[in-house]
């Protein structure tokens, strides 16, 4: 199937039946969507078995550009919802999957995208099981937005929340800082810098499984996409009226991501991140949570950044490498490149 | 990371600050208040708060941050004649990413955008020359702002509009220069400032020779400052060590930038496409003469506010703002009667809370660490 989206595949027609048939079914595979009734359909029994409570959660992906490097909007999509999921203790199951398609869309990208949902999904252990299509005409929509819902199943006795922070407590991160913020600034081609930098975009399900098993009681947990790590430090130190503490230089942050923001006057806390997240746990469980996140591939490069006091509530503070600390506070708005 | 660490190292920190505390006794002084220290360099500013310096000096050092944030300074009446010329159906408005967000006294260009003008954020102005270039249809305007630093990179595109014979090229011109606004500053009776930092961007430009007055004619000691956080301990240690041992002149630490000389080929362009305005108003300093450029006669057909009518209103700062006080050093950003209440980084009143180099934004997200752990 060559060729572009036109209007008639969202009209309710054949052209849409043969796109959902061939592109999603086929690319997505997997018998409960197969079935093709309007909704899908989830044994209870399944779910009972896995915990005693579902997790449901969507997320809308629009990001520009479609393709960058080391991901896609469709891995994102995936990825962003299971990680939500996971991030509340859940194993995450089922996926759905609603696109919005400009007229005029090749086909092709579709279709690579269609692959790099379904190599997600597999990767992460979930299932595409149902989903919606709707093409709307040239520019009512930047070539292709995407939502994701997803549910999963919560084991009995786990209790995330950002309210659960506790002075003495241990804040972990699982690896690199601001890659996928970088990456994205630096896939818009204005910069054209040498050093192209990957997304960090990958399923955290894995991860927070094991460190569940090393720690049923992990406090808080969260991913820190928009708003970055800061955006995530902040939430737990408000939920939890505490103080978060964060060593500077124990940040994992590459080289080439604090270059960026050296030329742009960006703050690394504050770059976005598709594949990692913040923990706070019992200052005893910091280091087997630590031991197993290194063993995993999502956490190979896990660090304790810092830890929880009493006061001043409700404040993330830095230690700076350089020996003064300041409050790393809610962005206002987005961040914008300094002038000079 | 190479040539940034080295100039983040803690332990020379701590060795300067020793160093500096060693001296601050042998000034004299004939009262107790503390020593009052201007960065001038909103960039300066900026770099303090990020790395927590104000914490790390004596009690007896109170760093007064100035007004060198040109974003800030900004008149509201500037952003709206901006905004004006933004929301033209032919234009394609090209500006740095942080004017974006300064208000006007209706809208920010952010909102321009929002309500469908074409403003678009570039990383220089040969950006919005490449973009005109590639519209030949529409009117490319470049947002021209910023001190002798960002001139030379204005004034350089102009040139290379002309030889390229580009006509659908303008720029609206609010650079605004650095020495007027010292002086200025320096001449208001209240002023109580003992000793500067100079801007290092400006003086790569501009040389060493344009701030010598702040030292002959003013008596006051003046460094020409880095902007790593060791750079900044370093020339206050300058400043002091030369308060401590009775002197007074322009001394340079940023040497491996700035050149006594400045920058010849940077200061011939500018001297080419600009030439001084009689006044120019600044936000929370009022006017200043001499304060700012526009572009010469033969460079007109450039020059936005020339190519289209621009409202020009003088939009009075709000009466309650005390911009002006705390620049001078007069008061603390936490002594001003708006901040932090009326007058917040989401809804700056003054010019200090509008751009993270204006003092009151930087004390806002960083600094109030200090008051709520006392």
């Amino acid at each position: 199937m060559n060729g572009t989206i036109t209007l008639a595949h969202g009209a309710g027609g054949r052209a849409m039946r043969e796109l959902i048939d061939t592109l999603f079914v086929g690319g997505y595979g997997n018998d409960l969507l197969a079935a093709l009734e309007d909704q899908a359909r989830l044994e209870l029994d399944a779910l009972v078995a896995r915990g005693d409570r579902l997790a449901f959660t969507t997320d809308s992906y629009v990001v520009d550009p479609l393709f960058f490097p080391g991901g896609d909007i469709g891995k994102l999509a995936i990825t962003g919802t299971v990680n939500d999921l996971a991030v509340g203790g859940a194993r995450p199951l089922y996926i759905s999957c609603g696109m919005i398609l400009e007229e005029g869309l090749p086909l092709d990208t579709l279709r690579r995208l269609v692959a790099s949902m379904k190599a997600t999904a597999d990767e992460a252990g979930v299932q595409i099981v149902t989903g919606d299509t709707k093409v709307v005409h040239r520019g009512a929509a930047d070539k292709l937005f995407i939502n994701t819902a997803g549910i999963g199943v919560i084991p009995a006795g786990v209790d995330i929340r950002a309210a659960r922070a506790r002075p003495g407590d241990r804040i972990l991160v699982n690896g690199w800082i601001g890659d996928h913020g970088a990456a994205i600034v630096d896939a818009r081609g204005e910069l054209a810098l040498d050093n192209p930098m990957e997304t960090d975009c990958q399923p955290l399900g894995g991860l927070v499984e094991a460190m569940l098993t090393a720690c049923p009681d992990i406090h808080c947990l969260r991913d820190a996409t928009r708003g970055g790590l800061a955006g995530v430090l902040n939430e737990f130190a408000t939920a939890s009226s505490c103080a978060l503490h964060v060593e500077e230089t124990a940040v994992p942050i590459h080289d080439t991501v604090r270059g960026v923001c050296e030329i742009l006057g960006l703050d690394p806390l504050y770059l976005a991140n598709e594949g990692k997240l913040a923990a706070i746990v019992a200052p005893e469980d910091a280091e087997p949570v630590l031991e197993v996140m290194h063993a995993h591939p999502a956490g190979h490069d896990a660090a304790i950044i810092g830890e929880v006091t009493e006061s001043p509530a409700g404040s993330v503070i830095l230690h700076t490498g350089f020996g003064g600390e300041r409050i790393v506070d809610l962005l206002v708005g987005e961040q914008l490149p300094r002038i000079c | 990371m190479k040539f940034v660490d080295e100039f983040r190292d803690p332990d020379k920190a701590r060795a300067l600050i020793r160093e500096i505390e060693t001296l601050l006794p042998e000034i004299p002084r004939s009262d107790e208040r503390p020593l009052q220290i201007m960065e001038f360099c909103g960039g300066h500013t900026h770099t303090i708060f990020r790395y927590g310096l104000e914490q790390m000096l004596p009690g007896a050092i109170e760093l007064v941050h100035g007004p060198g944030c040109p974003v800030c300074v900004l008149p509201m009446g500037r952003v709206d004649d901006c905004v004006a010329l933004a929301e033209r159906p032919e234009v394609i408005f090209t500006t740095f990413g942080d004017a974006m967000r300064v208000p006007g006294s209706k809208k920010s260009l952010l909102q321009a955008k929002a309500e469908g003008a074409d403003v678009r954020m570039v990383y220089s102005p040969l950006d919005a020359l490449a973009l005109a270039r590639a519209n030949p249809d529409r009117e490319v305007i470049f947002f021209a702002l910023g001190f002798e630093t960002t001139m030379p990179s204005t004034a350089l595109t102009v040139l290379a509009a002309e030889r390229e014979g580009i006509d659908n090229f303008s720029l609206f011109c609010n650079h605004i220069t650095t020495v007027p606004t010292i002086k200025a500053i320096l001449d208001s009776p209240d002023m109580r400032i003992d000793a500067f930092l100079a801007p290092g961007h400006v003086s790569m430009v501009v040389g060493e020779a344009p701030f010598r007055f702040v030292a002959e004619n003013y008596g006051k000691p003046i460094v020409i400052t880095g902007f790593e956080p060791l750079d900044i301990l370093q020339s206050l240690w300058m400043v002091i060590r030369q308060l401590a041992e009775g002197r007074c002149e322009i001394e340079n630490q940023y040497r491996r930038i700035v050149p006594p000389e400045g920058n010849s080929a940077g200061l011939e362009a500018v001297a080419k496409v600009f030439e001084l305005r009689e006044f120019f108003e600044w936000r929370g300093l009022g006017s200043i003469d001499h304060s700012g450029v526009r572009m010469r006669e033969e460079y007109a057909h450039f020059d936005a506010e020339r190519k289209f009518p621009v409202p020009s209103l003088k939009i009075a700062d709000p009466r309650s703002c005390q911009c002006g006080e705390v620049l001078k050093g007069v008061i603390r950003p936490r002594e001003c009667k708006v901040y932090g209440r009326q007058c917040t980084p989401q809804t700056p009143m003054g010019a200090l809370m509008v751009s993270s180099e204006g003092a009151c934004a930087a004390y806002y997200q960083y600094g109030r660490l200090a008051v709520e752990t006392q």
